[in-house]
């Protein structure tokens, strides 16, 4: 019963997201304002974690396979893109590297100054 | 034959379901980043598509099961944040500033590669919200005046590719500071950069989850600036 009852509060949270999604209009989607209520949730300790960690390991675990439909999608979409595919292949591809570079090094940088800055404070005193 | 494959309820979700299965074999296999389970994965359903000449609506008949479960297992990526609260308040200042200039890079460079292959607008808009999760840069699409149906196909073609070259891009710029690693893939590749994030480990996975909804809401605002530019 225990995964049951994880998996209904699971949905449930997606649930609210879905109304906040109808609510709001914004392009935000159910999935992110669950994503916030959940971590609220959490956060207030109105749920424990408890309530829902094995179900929601075993979702998060299993998540890849859930974007095979959407990817297999890619099949009807082919006569849209066909027009245009050398640009976006090439955009794709460059843009994808730099976000993943740049912020992987600028946070990667100002960690490490902090570091240092927290070192030096140590030696002052 | 085909008309028993096309009717059944099953189908879709068994053949995703397998060829995901078969994926992760031949990767524990061979070990090679390329042969990412989810790329085999989805290359083996559209070739078993192709070959029995199912339409994908029939397919989805039964694969669409799977995705339903899509913006659960996104709320359950909470989880993992919560997890690792303390560290993000640790770090509160590299989160935000690596996320924020992931999201400048991203527009940038799709402006300034949109300008360099003289892109129309609705082309521009179209690929403007390309790193982010899919529900959002669908909405951020339509409303720009884009054509979403390719934004949707650029989003999972860049959440593949991440996945993919992760380890390779960690590698040739140095990155090694597991937050790093986790804003980078999220930033860059959203959900399907977030299943890669989870393997590395368990920080790199909660800042990849952290990293798709703030990235993404960044983008809404960022990309209705952007689009004014072009």
């Amino acid at each position: 019963m225990k995964y049951l009852r994880q998996f209904c509060i699971i949905l449930l949270i997606s649930f609210l997201g879905e109304l906040f999604h109808i609510l709001i209009p914004l392009p935000i989607p159910a999935s992110v304002y669950g994503l916030v209520l959940m971590l609220t949730a959490l956060c207030t300790g109105i749920l424990k974690l408890a309530q829902v960690r094995e179900t929601a390991d075993f979702l998060i675990e299993i998540m890849p396979v859930m974007f095979i439909p959407a990817a297999v999608g890619l099949l009807d979409s082919w006569t849209a893109l066909q027009p245009i595919w050398f640009p976006v292949v090439v955009i794709t591809i460059l843009t994808t590297v730099i976000v993943m570079a740049v912020t992987g090094r600028v946070t990667q940088y100002m960690i490490h100054r902090s570091r240092q800055q927290k070192s030096k404070g140590a030696d002052i005193q | 034959m085909i008309a028993f494959l096309t009717d059944s309820v099953f189908f879709g979700a068994v053949i995703s379901l397998a060829a995901y299965e078969a994926g992760l074999l031949i990767r524990r296999r061979f070990k090679l980043a390329v042969l990412n389970p989810l790329l085999i994965a989805t290359v083996c359903v559209m070739v078993m598509l192709t070959l029995f000449k199912v339409e994908y609506r029939h397919y989805n008949e039964g694969a669409k099961y799977i995705s339903y479960l899509l913006t659960p297992a996104t709320v359950c990526l909470a989880v993992p944040l919560y997890q690792q609260l303390t560290l993000l308040r640790k770090n509160l200042k590299a989160v935000a500033g690596g996320i924020t200039a992931g999201v400048l890079a991203s527009l940038v460079s799709v402006f300034a590669l949109a300008k360099l292959f003289s892109l129309t607008h609705e082309q521009y808009v179209t690929l403007l919200p390309k790193s982010i999760t899919t529900a959002i840069g669908m909405g951020v699409s339509e409303e720009l005046g884009g054509i979403s149906t390719i934004t949707v196909a650029v989003i999972i073609v860049t959440g593949i590719l991440g996945n993919v070259i992760a380890e390779f891009v960690f590698k040739i710029f140095r990155i090694e500071e597991p937050i790093a690693k986790g804003l980078a893939l999220g930033t860059a590749s959203h959900a399907i950069g977030t299943a890669k994030a989870m393997e590395l480990g368990e920080v790199e996975g909660a800042m990849s989850s952290l990293a798709i909804a703030v990235a993404g809401l960044m983008t809404v605002i960022g990309a209705s600036l952007f689009a004014y530019l072009m």
